[in-house]
């Protein structure tokens, strides 16, 4: 089992969520959160004061898979993010140690799709 | 007595009231971190409830009441004691006294509350109070009489000031800019940015400030004449050029036109034109409009940044400097033919009326930057102005109001 993050700029969520239906992955936590990478932020100006450094809004999905459904869900963020400019993203894959599904007590594999 | 000259006074009135709450509140309340919107909404608001009292116990009678040599007014209309239905024709003689007193009663309000601006986001609550009721007496009730009061010397000497740039506006402008060098920088200024939480918040605070303008600007004619029509419209026109020549001068300097920028811009021109507003005629204010938004925007965009002083929401920058801008305005631009109980200005042959507005803005940048520092050095002493280090950190309305202003759980 693994979790998959990514991190993505909000106007992708569509594309990647249609990606991600496409190759049958339904289930996600989506999150708003802040923060830059390589293209530094944005600059905001207030009555005349310039103030670089501020954070950008960025779209964290947070989506639990079987082993078989981890290239084709690195594969649909790709596809629904990917424009080769600096800001795309990052995907990150983490070991997932358990998972409980709460309503049926299952745990492991059974409990992830 | 007119009844179409009071109902306008009274309607006035209300609208004064809504420059406070909600306009000013919103406007300044957006401009401030989430941590610290409340602190604001209260001070406007509490300011409302406490001068109101202030006013009907002995403010009014301070600056209105029969003249002590010409420099305050005697208590006996202590408690509004004979200001009644019967008009008072030293002030306004077709409308009751007492709208006259309440009319007056929503600007004595206003102005403590502009000063918040200066010292937002670092004042100790009961500091601020004491402050507020000590600086509405002392400052506010004298020169309101100076100014506007029967006997006023500044007023026999034919200054003019047609709704308040010299009493409202430089007042508390120059008071602002006192506070803010005496309290110092918001922790963190000039270290990392400090942005305001909710610019819809100011866009809607100023818009109702524009609107409750009309009745601060064209009520002060005190009735429903030709005078309140010229100043209605000197004041939406001024107002108008103020925003868009603030928009365009950002658009120029630094790329962008921003909705701050313009809303900023249009409440320079409302400050600028509301000494001049009976007196001018709407080419010139729109001309004073445009003036006060560079002049204005000079002095926030540039000379704060270079001279360093913290006025949070700009309070000195928009209210000092374009009430002065209003005031020396007034002193070029009235004519007669526009008000025949003004008086001509330099652009009209009367060199002199410029002086007596250069005179007046002297006396009360004086009189407000010294009584204000006295007032604050008597409220430190006693309580302390400014909030330890740990609750500016943690914000105003959590450690002066114990309640939160929006919630990330329900």
């Amino acid at each position: 089992m693994k979790l998959i993050i990514a991190i993505i700029p909000p106007h992708k969520l569509d594309s990647v969520k249609t990606a991600l239906e496409d190759v049958d992955v339904h289930l996600m936590t989506v999150t708003n959160v802040l923060g830059q990478g390589r293209q530094k932020g944005v600059t905001e100006i207030y009555r005349g004061a310039k103030e670089a450094g501020g954070l950008l809004n960025k779209i964290r999905l947070d989506i639990a898979v079987n082993e078989d459904f981890v290239e084709p869900t690195i594969a649909a963020i790709t596809k629904g993010a990917h424009t080769g400019e600096v800001g795309d993203g990052k995907i990150f894959v983490v070991d997932l140690a358990q998972c409980i599904r709460l309503s049926t007590k299952e745990r492991g594999s059974a409990a992830i799709g | 007595m007119n009844s179409g000259d009071t109902a306008w006074v009274l309607i006035s009135t209300a609208l004064v009231l809504l420059m406070t709450i909600p306009g000013l509140a919103f406007f300044y309340g957006g401009l401030v971190r989430r941590k610290n919107v409340l602190s604001i909404l209260m001070q406007c608001f509490i300011i409302l409830c406490v001068i109101s009292i202030q006013w009907v116990l002995f403010g009014y009678s301070l600056a209105f009441g029969p003249d002590f040599h010409g420099i305050i007014g005697n208590l006996s209309w202590a408690g509004l004691k004979g200001v009644g239905p019967i008009p008072n024709a030293d002030y306004a003689a077709t409308i009751p006294h007492s709208v006259f007193m309440i009319f007056q009663m929503m600007f004595a309000v206003i102005t403590p509350a502009l000063i918040i601006g200066a010292y937002a986001e670092r004042v100790k609550f009961p500091a601020f109070l004491l402050f507020t009721i000590l600086w509405a007496t002392f400052v506010y009730d004298p020169l309101a009489h100076w100014v506007w009061g029967t006997g006023g010397w500044l007023k026999s000497m034919g200054a003019l000031d047609f709704a308040g740039g010299i009493v409202v506006h430089v007042s508390s402008g120059i008071s602002a800019l006192v506070l803010a060098l005496l309290l110092g920088k918001r922790l963190g200024y000039n270290h990392k940015p400090i942005r305001p939480h909710n610019l819809p918040f100011t866009v809607l605070g100023g818009a109702l400030l524009w609107f409750g303008w009309f009745g601060f600007n064209a009520g002060s004619a005190l009735a429903a004449d030709g005078i309140a029509a010229n100043a209605f419209i000197t004041t939406n026109t001024a107002t108008a050029a103020a925003g868009l020549t603030w928009a365009l001068i950002e658009w120029w300097h630094n790329g962008t036109p921003t909705i701050l920028g313009t809303v900023t811009g249009a409440v320079a021109g409302l400050v600028a034109i509301t000494p001049a507003c009976g007196f001018v005629n709407p080419m010139n204010a729109m001309f004073i409009g445009m003036i006060v938004a560079a002049v204005c925007y000079l002095a926030v965009a540039v000379i704060k940044g270079k001279l360093g002083y913290d006025d949070s929401l700009d309070a000195f920058g928009v209210h000092g400097v374009g009430g002065t801008v209003g005031t020396i305005a007034t002193g070029i631009f009235a004519q007669k033919a526009i008000n025949a109980a003004g008086a001509d200005g330099l652009l009209f042959g009367n060199a002199h009326q410029l002086l007596v507005q250069g005179l007046m803005l002297i006396v009360t940048v004086a009189f407000a930057a010294i009584m204000t520092f006295i007032i604050f050095k008597i409220v430190d002493a006693l309580i302390g102005m400014r909030v330890e280090e740990k609750n500016e950190i943690v914000g105003l309305d959590l450690t002066q109001q114990s309640e939160a202003a929006y919630t990330v759980i329900e």
